[in-house]
Protein backbone atom coordinates (compact mmCIF):
# COMPACT_ATOMS: atom_id res chain seq x y z
CA UNK A 1 0.00 0.00 0.00
CA UNK A 2 2.43 2.66 1.09
CA UNK A 3 5.62 2.88 -0.29
CA UNK A 4 7.12 5.48 2.49
CA UNK A 5 6.61 3.62 5.85
CA UNK A 6 7.69 6.31 8.87
CA UNK A 7 10.18 5.13 11.43
CA UNK A 8 7.50 4.68 13.82
CA UNK A 9 6.24 1.97 11.62
CA UNK A 10 9.09 0.10 10.88
CA UNK A 11 9.79 -0.15 14.39
CA UNK A 12 6.01 -1.37 14.67
CA UNK A 13 6.85 -3.78 12.11
CA UNK A 14 9.83 -5.02 13.91
CA UNK A 15 8.05 -5.28 17.36
CA UNK A 16 5.14 -7.38 15.75
CA UNK A 17 7.50 -9.83 14.36
CA UNK A 18 8.99 -10.35 17.76
CA UNK A 19 5.85 -11.16 19.27
CA UNK A 20 5.11 -13.52 16.68
CA UNK A 21 8.31 -15.46 16.85
CA UNK A 22 7.95 -15.63 20.92
CA UNK A 23 4.67 -16.93 19.78
CA UNK A 24 5.63 -19.67 17.37
CA UNK A 25 7.99 -21.05 20.54
CA UNK A 26 5.25 -21.09 22.66
CA UNK A 27 3.39 -22.62 20.80
CA UNK A 28 5.91 -25.04 19.16
CA UNK A 29 6.98 -25.97 22.75
CA UNK A 30 4.17 -29.04 23.81
CA UNK A 31 5.30 -30.42 20.17
CA UNK A 32 8.92 -30.14 21.26
CA UNK A 33 8.09 -31.55 24.54
CA UNK A 34 6.03 -34.65 23.16
CA UNK A 35 9.11 -35.49 21.12
CA UNK A 36 11.44 -34.89 23.84
CA UNK A 37 10.14 -36.86 26.63
CA UNK A 38 8.83 -39.86 23.58
CA UNK A 39 12.98 -39.95 23.14
CA UNK A 40 13.92 -40.04 26.76
CA UNK A 41 14.48 -42.95 29.30
CA UNK A 42 12.32 -42.74 32.03
CA UNK A 43 14.80 -41.61 34.38
CA UNK A 44 15.62 -38.58 31.85
CA UNK A 45 11.82 -37.87 32.05
CA UNK A 46 11.36 -37.70 35.96
CA UNK A 47 14.76 -36.28 36.43
CA UNK A 48 14.82 -33.71 38.97
CA UNK A 49 16.83 -31.79 36.79
CA UNK A 50 15.13 -30.92 34.05
CA UNK A 51 17.14 -30.57 30.64
CA UNK A 52 16.23 -29.34 27.51
CA UNK A 53 17.71 -32.05 25.47
CA UNK A 54 18.25 -35.39 26.52
CA UNK A 55 21.27 -36.94 27.64
CA UNK A 56 20.81 -39.88 24.47
CA UNK A 57 18.00 -40.31 22.56
CA UNK A 58 16.56 -43.65 22.38
CA UNK A 59 15.20 -44.82 18.97
CA UNK A 60 14.80 -48.09 20.58
CA UNK A 61 11.30 -46.97 22.66
CA UNK A 62 9.53 -46.83 19.23
CA UNK A 63 9.93 -51.06 19.01
CA UNK A 64 9.64 -51.60 22.48
CA UNK A 65 6.30 -49.99 22.27
CA UNK A 66 4.80 -51.87 19.82
CA UNK A 67 6.31 -54.90 21.21
CA UNK A 68 4.59 -54.72 24.69
CA UNK A 69 1.53 -56.90 24.94
CA UNK A 70 0.59 -54.42 28.09
CA UNK A 71 -0.02 -51.74 25.37
CA UNK A 72 -2.85 -52.98 23.05
CA UNK A 73 -1.52 -49.62 20.83
CA UNK A 74 -1.26 -51.63 17.25
CA UNK A 75 -4.93 -52.62 17.69
CA UNK A 76 -6.36 -49.05 19.15
CA UNK A 77 -4.79 -47.44 16.13
CA UNK A 78 -6.21 -49.54 13.87
CA UNK A 79 -9.33 -48.86 15.65
CA UNK A 80 -8.85 -45.53 15.13
CA UNK A 81 -8.00 -46.04 11.67
CA UNK A 82 -11.37 -47.78 10.51
CA UNK A 83 -13.55 -45.64 12.85
CA UNK A 84 -12.06 -42.08 11.80
CA UNK A 85 -11.80 -43.35 7.58
CA UNK A 86 -15.70 -44.75 7.98
CA UNK A 87 -17.30 -42.52 10.05
CA UNK A 88 -15.62 -39.23 8.35
CA UNK A 89 -16.31 -40.29 4.38
CA UNK A 90 -20.12 -41.78 5.59
CA UNK A 91 -21.00 -38.56 7.57
CA UNK A 92 -19.57 -36.32 4.49
CA UNK A 93 -21.63 -38.49 2.45
CA UNK A 94 -24.47 -38.28 3.91
CA UNK A 95 -24.21 -34.91 4.38
CA UNK A 96 -23.22 -33.30 1.26
CA UNK A 97 -26.26 -35.14 0.05
CA UNK A 98 -28.28 -33.59 2.51
CA UNK A 99 -27.08 -29.99 2.32
CA UNK A 100 -27.56 -30.35 -2.01
CA UNK A 101 -31.03 -31.42 -1.14
CA UNK A 102 -31.96 -28.41 0.95
CA UNK A 103 -30.22 -25.82 -1.46
CA UNK A 104 -31.49 -26.70 -4.62
CA UNK A 105 -34.08 -29.69 -4.72
CA UNK A 106 -37.64 -27.53 -4.46
CA UNK A 107 -39.85 -29.03 -2.07
CA UNK A 108 -42.78 -27.48 -0.07
CA UNK A 109 -41.73 -28.31 3.16
CA UNK A 110 -37.63 -27.76 3.10
CA UNK A 111 -38.14 -24.67 5.53
CA UNK A 112 -39.37 -27.07 8.08
CA UNK A 113 -36.93 -30.16 7.44
CA UNK A 114 -34.16 -27.88 7.67
CA UNK A 115 -35.48 -25.60 10.66
CA UNK A 116 -35.55 -29.38 12.36
CA UNK A 117 -31.77 -29.84 11.59
CA UNK A 118 -30.64 -26.50 12.70
CA UNK A 119 -32.31 -26.77 15.69
CA UNK A 120 -30.81 -29.95 16.77
CA UNK A 121 -27.35 -27.84 16.32
CA UNK A 122 -28.40 -26.00 19.26
CA UNK A 123 -28.38 -28.70 21.38
CA UNK A 124 -24.48 -29.77 22.60
CA UNK A 125 -23.82 -33.29 21.11
CA UNK A 126 -22.46 -33.72 24.51
CA UNK A 127 -25.50 -33.01 26.27
CA UNK A 128 -27.39 -35.80 24.74
CA UNK A 129 -24.34 -38.62 25.63
CA UNK A 130 -26.36 -40.01 28.51
CA UNK A 131 -29.94 -40.73 26.19
CA UNK A 132 -27.83 -41.90 23.09
CA UNK A 133 -25.92 -44.08 24.96
CA UNK A 134 -29.09 -45.60 26.68
CA UNK A 135 -30.57 -45.85 23.03
CA UNK A 136 -26.66 -47.21 21.74
CA UNK A 137 -27.10 -49.75 24.52
CA UNK A 138 -30.27 -51.28 24.04
CA UNK A 139 -29.40 -51.49 20.17
CA UNK A 140 -26.52 -54.10 22.04
CA UNK A 141 -23.64 -51.55 20.44
CA UNK A 142 -21.20 -51.47 23.41
CA UNK A 143 -18.16 -51.88 23.25
CA UNK A 144 -18.79 -52.14 19.44
CA UNK A 145 -16.94 -50.33 16.41
CA UNK A 146 -20.53 -49.57 14.98
CA UNK A 147 -21.65 -47.66 18.35
CA UNK A 148 -18.98 -45.69 17.99
CA UNK A 149 -18.96 -44.86 14.20
CA UNK A 150 -23.08 -45.03 13.77
CA UNK A 151 -24.16 -41.89 15.76
CA UNK A 152 -21.48 -39.76 14.45
CA UNK A 153 -22.95 -40.30 10.55
CA UNK A 154 -25.50 -37.82 11.46
CA UNK A 155 -23.74 -34.15 11.90
CA UNK A 156 -26.21 -31.58 11.59
CA UNK A 157 -22.91 -29.20 11.25
CA UNK A 158 -21.37 -30.83 7.92
CA UNK A 159 -24.91 -30.63 6.14
CA UNK A 160 -25.34 -26.47 7.41
CA UNK A 161 -22.02 -26.09 5.76
CA UNK A 162 -22.59 -28.00 2.37
CA UNK A 163 -26.22 -26.18 2.20
CA UNK A 164 -24.52 -22.71 3.05
CA UNK A 165 -21.77 -23.81 0.10
CA UNK A 166 -24.55 -25.48 -2.51
CA UNK A 167 -26.42 -22.30 -2.38
CA UNK A 168 -23.53 -20.31 -3.72
CA UNK A 169 -22.64 -23.27 -6.43
CA UNK A 170 -23.07 -21.45 -10.14
CA UNK A 171 -26.42 -22.67 -11.38
CA UNK A 172 -25.23 -22.55 -15.21
CA UNK A 173 -23.04 -25.57 -14.68
CA UNK A 174 -26.21 -28.15 -13.06
CA UNK A 175 -28.30 -25.97 -16.28
CA UNK A 176 -25.65 -27.39 -18.80
CA UNK A 177 -25.96 -31.32 -16.92
CA UNK A 178 -29.55 -30.78 -17.07
CA UNK A 179 -29.61 -30.48 -20.73
CA UNK A 180 -27.62 -33.26 -21.23
CA UNK A 181 -30.26 -35.35 -19.77
CA UNK A 182 -28.67 -35.65 -16.22
CA UNK A 183 -31.25 -36.34 -13.45
CA UNK A 184 -30.51 -35.04 -9.65
CA UNK A 185 -27.98 -37.60 -8.92
CA UNK A 186 -26.60 -37.41 -11.94
CA UNK A 187 -25.86 -33.08 -11.62
CA UNK A 188 -25.44 -33.94 -8.34
CA UNK A 189 -22.34 -36.72 -8.46
CA UNK A 190 -20.84 -35.64 -12.22
CA UNK A 191 -21.32 -32.28 -12.22
CA UNK A 192 -21.34 -30.45 -8.07
CA UNK A 193 -19.14 -33.01 -6.60
CA UNK A 194 -16.20 -32.29 -9.12
CA UNK A 195 -16.55 -29.42 -8.91
CA UNK A 196 -16.45 -29.18 -4.92
CA UNK A 197 -12.97 -30.94 -4.23
CA UNK A 198 -11.76 -28.09 -1.80
CA UNK A 199 -14.72 -27.58 0.11
CA UNK A 200 -14.98 -31.29 0.44
CA UNK A 201 -12.07 -31.68 1.38
CA UNK A 202 -12.46 -28.84 3.88
CA UNK A 203 -15.38 -30.15 5.67
CA UNK A 204 -13.87 -34.11 5.30
CA UNK A 205 -10.43 -32.31 7.52
CA UNK A 206 -12.81 -31.10 9.59
CA UNK A 207 -14.64 -34.11 9.94
CA UNK A 208 -11.48 -36.53 10.40
CA UNK A 209 -9.91 -34.06 13.57
CA UNK A 210 -12.87 -34.42 14.89
CA UNK A 211 -13.52 -38.09 14.75
CA UNK A 212 -10.20 -39.04 15.65
CA UNK A 213 -9.78 -36.78 18.36
CA UNK A 214 -12.91 -37.47 19.85
CA UNK A 215 -12.82 -38.78 23.79
CA UNK A 216 -16.18 -38.61 25.32
CA UNK A 217 -18.23 -40.70 23.22
CA UNK A 218 -15.99 -43.83 22.39
CA UNK A 219 -14.90 -43.54 26.52
CA UNK A 220 -19.04 -44.04 26.93
CA UNK A 221 -18.90 -46.88 24.42
CA UNK A 222 -15.25 -48.46 24.30
CA UNK A 223 -15.48 -50.42 27.83
CA UNK A 224 -13.60 -53.47 26.42
CA UNK A 225 -10.16 -52.82 25.11
CA UNK A 226 -10.64 -54.56 22.06
CA UNK A 227 -12.92 -51.58 20.99
CA UNK A 228 -10.34 -48.74 22.29
CA UNK A 229 -9.39 -45.47 19.94
CA UNK A 230 -6.09 -44.47 20.51
CA UNK A 231 -7.51 -41.65 22.46
CA UNK A 232 -8.86 -44.10 25.10
CA UNK A 233 -5.71 -46.16 25.27
CA UNK A 234 -3.77 -43.25 26.04
CA UNK A 235 -6.39 -41.58 28.52
CA UNK A 236 -6.17 -45.13 30.00
CA UNK A 237 -2.59 -45.10 30.63
CA UNK A 238 -2.40 -41.60 32.02
CA UNK A 239 -5.28 -41.71 34.27
CA UNK A 240 -3.61 -45.14 36.18
CA UNK A 241 -0.96 -44.97 38.21
CA UNK A 242 2.20 -47.19 37.33
CA UNK A 243 3.00 -46.76 33.70
CA UNK A 244 6.44 -46.32 31.18
CA UNK A 245 6.28 -42.60 30.79
CA UNK A 246 8.69 -43.24 27.59
CA UNK A 247 6.23 -45.54 26.18
CA UNK A 248 3.25 -43.21 26.61
CA UNK A 249 4.76 -40.24 25.24
CA UNK A 250 5.52 -42.34 22.24
CA UNK A 251 2.22 -44.00 21.68
CA UNK A 252 1.30 -39.82 21.99
CA UNK A 253 3.41 -39.19 18.69
CA UNK A 254 2.01 -42.30 16.94
CA UNK A 255 -1.55 -41.00 18.00
CA UNK A 256 -0.58 -37.16 16.87
CA UNK A 257 1.19 -38.42 13.31
CA UNK A 258 -1.52 -38.82 11.29
CA UNK A 259 -3.28 -35.86 12.00
CA UNK A 260 -0.51 -34.03 11.86
CA UNK A 261 -0.05 -35.27 8.06
CA UNK A 262 -3.57 -34.97 7.23
CA UNK A 263 -3.81 -31.62 8.88
CA UNK A 264 -0.59 -30.02 7.00
CA UNK A 265 -1.32 -31.70 3.75
CA UNK A 266 -4.79 -30.17 3.78
CA UNK A 267 -4.99 -27.19 6.23
CA UNK A 268 -4.80 -24.52 2.88
CA UNK A 269 -8.58 -26.43 2.20
CA UNK A 270 -9.95 -25.80 5.96
CA UNK A 271 -8.80 -22.17 5.79
CA UNK A 272 -10.31 -21.70 2.60
CA UNK A 273 -13.27 -23.25 3.38
CA UNK A 274 -13.69 -20.55 6.44
CA UNK A 275 -12.91 -17.92 4.52
CA UNK A 276 -15.43 -18.61 1.72
CA UNK A 277 -18.60 -19.77 3.80
CA UNK A 278 -17.44 -20.58 7.45
CA UNK A 279 -19.52 -19.81 10.58
CA UNK A 280 -18.48 -16.25 10.67
CA UNK A 281 -20.70 -14.56 7.16
CA UNK A 282 -23.72 -15.41 5.18
CA UNK B 1 -36.00 -49.96 -24.63
CA UNK B 2 -38.89 -50.62 -22.01
CA UNK B 3 -36.38 -48.98 -19.67
CA UNK B 4 -36.08 -45.82 -21.20
CA UNK B 5 -39.86 -44.84 -19.97
CA UNK B 6 -39.17 -45.78 -16.46
CA UNK B 7 -35.69 -44.01 -16.27
CA UNK B 8 -37.15 -41.12 -17.59
CA UNK B 9 -40.12 -41.75 -15.32
CA UNK B 10 -37.61 -41.26 -12.23
CA UNK B 11 -35.24 -39.17 -13.19
CA UNK B 12 -37.82 -36.57 -14.51
CA UNK B 13 -37.22 -33.28 -12.66
CA UNK B 14 -41.32 -33.69 -11.74
CA UNK B 15 -40.79 -36.32 -9.10
CA UNK B 16 -39.02 -33.42 -7.29
CA UNK B 17 -40.33 -34.68 -3.65
CA UNK B 18 -39.18 -38.19 -4.40
CA UNK B 19 -35.63 -36.93 -5.41
CA UNK B 20 -35.85 -34.15 -2.09
CA UNK B 21 -36.25 -37.27 0.09
CA UNK B 22 -33.72 -39.37 -1.61
CA UNK B 23 -31.21 -36.68 -0.72
CA UNK B 24 -32.01 -35.54 2.75
CA UNK B 25 -34.32 -38.84 3.31
CA UNK B 26 -30.74 -40.89 4.91
CA UNK B 27 -29.82 -37.95 6.85
CA UNK B 28 -33.05 -37.66 8.41
CA UNK B 29 -33.89 -40.78 9.56
CA UNK B 30 -30.35 -41.09 11.16
CA UNK B 31 -30.86 -37.67 12.83
CA UNK B 32 -34.43 -38.72 14.29
CA UNK B 33 -32.71 -42.12 15.49
CA UNK B 34 -30.34 -40.62 17.05
CA UNK B 35 -31.10 -37.84 18.04
CA UNK B 36 -34.56 -37.19 18.86
CA UNK B 37 -35.21 -40.56 19.82
CA UNK B 38 -32.51 -40.49 22.49
CA UNK B 39 -33.45 -37.37 23.71
CA UNK B 40 -37.28 -37.81 24.50
CA UNK B 41 -36.33 -41.30 25.86
CA UNK B 42 -34.05 -39.20 28.82
CA UNK B 43 -37.17 -37.16 29.12
CA UNK B 44 -38.77 -39.94 29.85
CA UNK B 45 -36.34 -41.56 31.53
CA UNK B 46 -35.92 -38.70 33.94
CA UNK B 47 -39.33 -38.69 35.21
CA UNK B 48 -38.80 -42.60 36.57
CA UNK B 49 -36.83 -44.22 39.12
CA UNK B 50 -34.06 -45.80 37.01
CA UNK B 51 -30.96 -47.34 38.01
CA UNK B 52 -29.19 -50.04 36.26
CA UNK B 53 -32.36 -49.93 33.59
CA UNK B 54 -33.72 -48.06 30.87
CA UNK B 55 -36.94 -49.91 31.01
CA UNK B 56 -37.67 -48.04 34.24
CA UNK B 57 -41.69 -49.12 36.19
CA UNK B 58 -41.14 -46.63 39.08
CA UNK B 59 -42.83 -43.14 38.52
CA UNK B 60 -41.78 -40.42 40.46
CA UNK B 61 -42.88 -37.33 38.47
CA UNK B 62 -40.42 -34.38 39.23
CA UNK B 63 -38.36 -35.53 42.26
CA UNK B 64 -35.38 -36.45 40.10
CA UNK B 65 -35.43 -32.73 39.21
CA UNK B 66 -35.92 -31.59 42.73
CA UNK B 67 -32.85 -33.77 43.49
CA UNK B 68 -30.69 -32.58 40.97
CA UNK B 69 -31.76 -28.83 41.80
CA UNK B 70 -30.62 -29.30 45.50
CA UNK B 71 -27.29 -31.60 45.30
CA UNK B 72 -24.72 -29.30 46.59
CA UNK B 73 -21.99 -31.44 44.01
CA UNK B 74 -24.60 -30.71 41.02
CA UNK B 75 -25.00 -27.09 41.68
CA UNK B 76 -21.48 -26.82 42.32
CA UNK B 77 -20.64 -28.36 38.65
CA UNK B 78 -22.27 -25.78 37.66
CA UNK B 79 -20.91 -23.48 39.72
CA UNK B 80 -17.28 -25.02 38.23
CA UNK B 81 -18.88 -24.03 34.90
CA UNK B 82 -19.34 -20.35 35.35
CA UNK B 83 -15.89 -20.18 36.86
CA UNK B 84 -14.39 -21.72 33.89
CA UNK B 85 -16.72 -19.78 31.09
CA UNK B 86 -15.19 -16.66 33.08
CA UNK B 87 -11.84 -17.32 32.63
CA UNK B 88 -11.49 -18.95 29.23
CA UNK B 89 -13.76 -17.04 27.03
CA UNK B 90 -12.39 -13.41 27.15
CA UNK B 91 -9.02 -14.96 27.42
CA UNK B 92 -9.47 -17.01 23.96
CA UNK B 93 -11.69 -14.74 22.47
CA UNK B 94 -9.46 -11.23 22.98
CA UNK B 95 -5.53 -14.01 22.36
CA UNK B 96 -7.48 -15.23 19.36
CA UNK B 97 -8.54 -11.33 17.69
CA UNK B 98 -4.56 -10.52 19.04
CA UNK B 99 -3.44 -13.37 16.83
CA UNK B 100 -5.36 -12.70 14.28
CA UNK B 101 -4.14 -9.08 14.21
CA UNK B 102 -0.93 -9.86 14.43
CA UNK B 103 -0.80 -12.38 11.59
CA UNK B 104 -2.92 -10.05 9.43
CA UNK B 105 -0.10 -7.22 9.43
CA UNK B 106 2.59 -9.26 9.33
CA UNK B 107 4.84 -8.92 6.28
CA UNK B 108 7.15 -11.82 6.44
CA UNK B 109 6.27 -15.67 6.68
CA UNK B 110 2.97 -14.94 7.23
CA UNK B 111 1.85 -18.03 5.83
CA UNK B 112 4.25 -19.82 8.61
CA UNK B 113 3.01 -18.01 11.61
CA UNK B 114 -0.64 -18.78 10.89
CA UNK B 115 0.00 -22.76 10.42
CA UNK B 116 2.02 -22.76 13.70
CA UNK B 117 -0.68 -20.88 15.61
CA UNK B 118 -3.41 -23.33 13.76
CA UNK B 119 -1.71 -26.44 14.17
CA UNK B 120 -2.77 -27.36 18.04
CA UNK B 121 -6.18 -27.58 16.47
CA UNK B 122 -5.27 -31.23 15.58
CA UNK B 123 -4.24 -32.16 18.41
CA UNK B 124 -6.26 -34.10 20.87
CA UNK B 125 -6.99 -33.34 24.49
CA UNK B 126 -5.89 -36.52 25.53
CA UNK B 127 -2.10 -35.57 24.09
CA UNK B 128 -2.40 -32.24 25.21
CA UNK B 129 -3.68 -33.34 28.46
CA UNK B 130 -1.00 -35.77 28.86
CA UNK B 131 2.03 -32.97 28.20
CA UNK B 132 0.56 -30.72 30.21
CA UNK B 133 0.27 -33.13 33.47
CA UNK B 134 3.23 -35.23 32.80
CA UNK B 135 5.96 -33.09 31.56
CA UNK B 136 4.62 -28.95 31.73
CA UNK B 137 3.44 -29.03 35.37
CA UNK B 138 4.05 -32.77 36.43
CA UNK B 139 4.81 -33.20 40.43
CA UNK B 140 6.64 -31.44 43.09
CA UNK B 141 10.18 -32.58 41.94
CA UNK B 142 10.13 -32.46 37.82
CA UNK B 143 8.73 -30.80 35.58
CA UNK B 144 9.38 -27.22 33.43
CA UNK B 145 6.91 -25.08 35.72
CA UNK B 146 9.04 -26.19 38.30
CA UNK B 147 12.13 -26.72 36.86
CA UNK B 148 11.54 -22.58 35.84
CA UNK B 149 10.34 -21.59 38.98
CA UNK B 150 13.16 -23.32 41.18
CA UNK B 151 15.58 -21.51 38.38
CA UNK B 152 13.73 -18.34 39.61
CA UNK B 153 14.69 -19.19 43.35
CA UNK B 154 10.95 -20.03 44.14
CA UNK B 155 9.44 -23.25 45.45
CA UNK B 156 8.22 -25.66 44.03
CA UNK B 157 4.24 -26.24 43.50
CA UNK B 158 1.99 -29.10 43.11
CA UNK B 159 -0.13 -27.62 40.34
CA UNK B 160 -2.70 -30.17 40.29
CA UNK B 161 -3.18 -31.80 43.65
CA UNK B 162 -3.85 -28.85 45.96
CA UNK B 163 -6.49 -26.30 45.95
CA UNK B 164 -5.18 -23.92 48.09
CA UNK B 165 -4.27 -21.78 46.25
CA UNK B 166 -6.10 -22.88 43.10
CA UNK B 167 -3.22 -23.73 40.96
CA UNK B 168 -5.00 -26.41 38.72
CA UNK B 169 -7.21 -23.32 37.08
CA UNK B 170 -3.63 -22.26 35.62
CA UNK B 171 -2.87 -25.56 34.31
CA UNK B 172 -6.64 -26.42 32.93
CA UNK B 173 -7.28 -22.92 31.24
CA UNK B 174 -3.55 -22.53 30.15
CA UNK B 175 -4.16 -25.88 28.08
CA UNK B 176 -7.45 -25.16 26.46
CA UNK B 177 -6.39 -22.02 25.58
CA UNK B 178 -3.30 -23.59 23.69
CA UNK B 179 -5.89 -26.52 21.98
CA UNK B 180 -8.45 -23.58 20.91
CA UNK B 181 -6.55 -20.24 20.16
CA UNK B 182 -5.71 -21.13 16.67
CA UNK B 183 -9.07 -22.14 15.59
CA UNK B 184 -10.17 -18.80 17.01
CA UNK B 185 -7.87 -16.87 15.09
CA UNK B 186 -9.06 -18.63 11.80
CA UNK B 187 -12.42 -17.32 11.95
CA UNK B 188 -11.17 -13.74 13.08
CA UNK B 189 -8.94 -13.64 10.04
CA UNK B 190 -11.55 -14.60 7.76
CA UNK B 191 -13.40 -11.74 9.50
CA UNK B 192 -10.41 -9.63 8.79
CA UNK B 193 -9.63 -10.39 5.43
CA UNK B 194 -13.63 -8.77 4.33
CA UNK B 195 -12.75 -5.35 5.89
CA UNK B 196 -12.53 -3.56 2.81
CA UNK B 197 -9.77 -1.61 2.26
CA UNK B 198 -11.69 1.60 1.15
CA UNK B 199 -12.71 2.04 4.72
CA UNK B 200 -8.98 2.58 6.09
CA UNK B 201 -8.31 4.84 3.37
CA UNK B 202 -11.51 6.79 4.30
CA UNK B 203 -10.15 6.65 7.98
CA UNK B 204 -6.48 7.90 6.92
CA UNK B 205 -7.80 10.89 4.74
CA UNK B 206 -10.23 11.65 8.24
CA UNK B 207 -6.74 12.03 10.23
CA UNK B 208 -7.52 8.61 12.20
CA UNK B 209 -3.94 7.67 14.34
CA UNK B 210 -3.26 4.66 12.52
CA UNK B 211 -3.38 1.72 15.81
CA UNK B 212 -5.61 2.32 18.24
CA UNK B 213 -7.75 5.25 16.36
CA UNK B 214 -8.33 2.82 13.44
CA UNK B 215 -8.92 -0.54 15.75
CA UNK B 216 -11.28 1.01 17.78
CA UNK B 217 -13.47 2.69 15.01
CA UNK B 218 -13.11 0.78 12.01
CA UNK B 219 -11.44 -3.15 12.91
CA UNK B 220 -13.85 -3.83 15.48
CA UNK B 221 -16.84 -3.06 14.99
CA UNK B 222 -16.66 -4.15 11.14
CA UNK B 223 -15.36 -7.83 13.53
CA UNK B 224 -18.73 -7.59 15.06
CA UNK B 225 -20.56 -10.59 13.18
CA UNK B 226 -17.51 -12.79 13.89
CA UNK B 227 -16.84 -11.68 17.50
CA UNK B 228 -20.80 -12.46 18.53
CA UNK B 229 -20.39 -15.89 16.55
CA UNK B 230 -17.39 -16.60 18.33
CA UNK B 231 -18.14 -15.68 21.80
CA UNK B 232 -21.26 -18.47 21.43
CA UNK B 233 -19.15 -20.99 20.33
CA UNK B 234 -16.56 -20.12 23.03
CA UNK B 235 -19.87 -20.00 25.93
CA UNK B 236 -21.03 -23.33 24.05
CA UNK B 237 -17.78 -25.29 24.26
CA UNK B 238 -17.34 -24.20 27.48
CA UNK B 239 -20.20 -25.34 28.73
CA UNK B 240 -18.78 -28.68 26.88
CA UNK B 241 -15.55 -29.07 28.42
CA UNK B 242 -15.04 -32.51 29.55
CA UNK B 243 -11.93 -34.07 28.07
CA UNK B 244 -9.57 -31.84 29.69
CA UNK B 245 -10.90 -31.72 32.92
CA UNK B 246 -10.83 -35.65 33.05
CA UNK B 247 -7.79 -36.37 31.63
CA UNK B 248 -6.06 -34.07 33.85
CA UNK B 249 -7.50 -35.23 36.92
CA UNK B 250 -9.33 -38.45 37.39
CA UNK B 251 -7.33 -41.60 38.83
CA UNK B 252 -8.15 -44.95 38.69
CA UNK B 253 -8.38 -45.89 35.19
CA UNK B 254 -11.13 -45.22 32.23
CA UNK B 255 -14.10 -46.65 33.50
CA UNK B 256 -16.34 -46.96 36.45
CA UNK B 257 -13.80 -45.84 38.54
CA UNK B 258 -14.02 -42.78 40.89
CA UNK B 259 -11.25 -41.92 41.48
CA UNK B 260 -11.81 -38.07 40.38
CA UNK B 261 -10.97 -35.66 43.17
CA UNK B 262 -14.47 -32.94 44.53
CA UNK B 263 -13.18 -30.04 43.43
CA UNK B 264 -13.26 -29.09 39.64
CA UNK B 265 -16.08 -30.96 38.36
CA UNK B 266 -17.65 -29.34 35.31
CA UNK B 267 -21.42 -30.84 34.57
CA UNK B 268 -20.68 -33.11 32.13
CA UNK B 269 -17.93 -34.75 34.16
CA UNK B 270 -20.75 -35.08 36.90
CA UNK B 271 -22.99 -36.26 34.59
CA UNK B 272 -20.90 -39.07 33.15
CA UNK B 273 -20.25 -40.10 36.96
CA UNK B 274 -23.44 -39.96 37.72
CA UNK B 275 -24.98 -41.92 34.31
CA UNK B 276 -22.46 -44.29 33.17
CA UNK B 277 -20.67 -44.65 36.89
CA UNK B 278 -21.28 -47.65 39.14
CA UNK B 279 -24.80 -46.60 39.77
CA UNK B 280 -25.93 -46.36 36.35
CA UNK B 281 -28.29 -43.70 37.76
CA UNK B 282 -30.44 -43.06 34.06
CA UNK B 283 -33.43 -41.29 36.07
CA UNK B 284 -30.83 -38.91 37.67
CA UNK B 285 -28.49 -38.51 34.86
CA UNK B 286 -30.94 -37.91 32.16
CA UNK B 287 -32.76 -34.78 34.86
CA UNK B 288 -29.35 -33.18 34.70
CA UNK B 289 -29.21 -33.70 31.63
CA UNK B 290 -32.36 -31.72 30.39
CA UNK B 291 -31.68 -29.54 32.90
CA UNK B 292 -27.91 -28.75 32.09
CA UNK B 293 -29.47 -28.45 28.11
CA UNK B 294 -31.99 -26.16 29.41
CA UNK B 295 -29.29 -24.05 31.02
CA UNK B 296 -27.40 -24.18 28.09
CA UNK B 297 -29.97 -22.84 25.75
CA UNK B 298 -30.96 -20.25 28.17
CA UNK B 299 -27.23 -18.90 28.45
CA UNK B 300 -27.71 -18.81 24.63
CA UNK B 301 -30.60 -16.91 24.03
CA UNK B 302 -29.47 -14.59 26.76
CA UNK B 303 -26.04 -13.82 25.32
CA UNK B 304 -27.97 -13.83 21.53
CA UNK B 305 -29.84 -10.58 23.11
CA UNK B 306 -27.31 -9.07 24.73
CA UNK B 307 -24.98 -9.33 21.41
CA UNK B 308 -27.76 -8.65 19.12
CA UNK B 309 -27.54 -11.84 17.42
CA UNK B 310 -29.81 -12.45 14.16
CA UNK B 311 -30.28 -8.98 13.66
CA UNK B 312 -30.91 -7.92 10.06
CA UNK B 313 -27.90 -5.99 9.21
CA UNK B 314 -25.98 -9.35 10.46
CA UNK B 315 -27.14 -11.06 7.34
CA UNK B 316 -25.05 -8.44 4.87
Amino acid sequence: MTTVRSGTERVGSVLRHVALGLGALLFLLPFYLLIRNALSTNADITSPQWTFFPDDIQWDNIGELFADPAVPMLRSLLNSVVISVLETSGAVLIGALAGYGLARIPYRHANVVLGMIVGTLMIPAAVTFVPTFVMVSTLGWVSSLQGIIVPGLFQALVVFLFRQYFLNFPRELEEAGRVDGLGYPGVFFRIVVPNSKAFVAAVATITFIGSWNAFLWPLVIAQDSSSWTVQIALSTFLTAQTVNLHELFMAAVFSILPMMLVFLGLQRFIVQGVESTGTTGQ
Amino acid sequence: MARAPLRHRLLGEQNRNLWFWVFVGPFVIGLMIFVLVPILWSIYLSFFEARNTVTPSLFVGLDNYGDMLSDPAFLSSLGTFVVFAAFIVPLTFVGSLGLALLVHRARFAKAFFRSVFFLPVACSYVVAAMIWKLSIFSGVRFGLANSVLRALGLDSVAWLSVTQPPWYWLVIVTLRLWLQLGFYMILFLAGLQRIPTVLYEAAAVDGAKPGWQVFRYITFPQLRTTSVAVLLLLLINAFQAFDEFYNLLANAGASGGGGYPPYARPPLVYLYYTALGNQQDFGHGSAGAVILALVIALFTVLQGRLLGFGRKEDRA
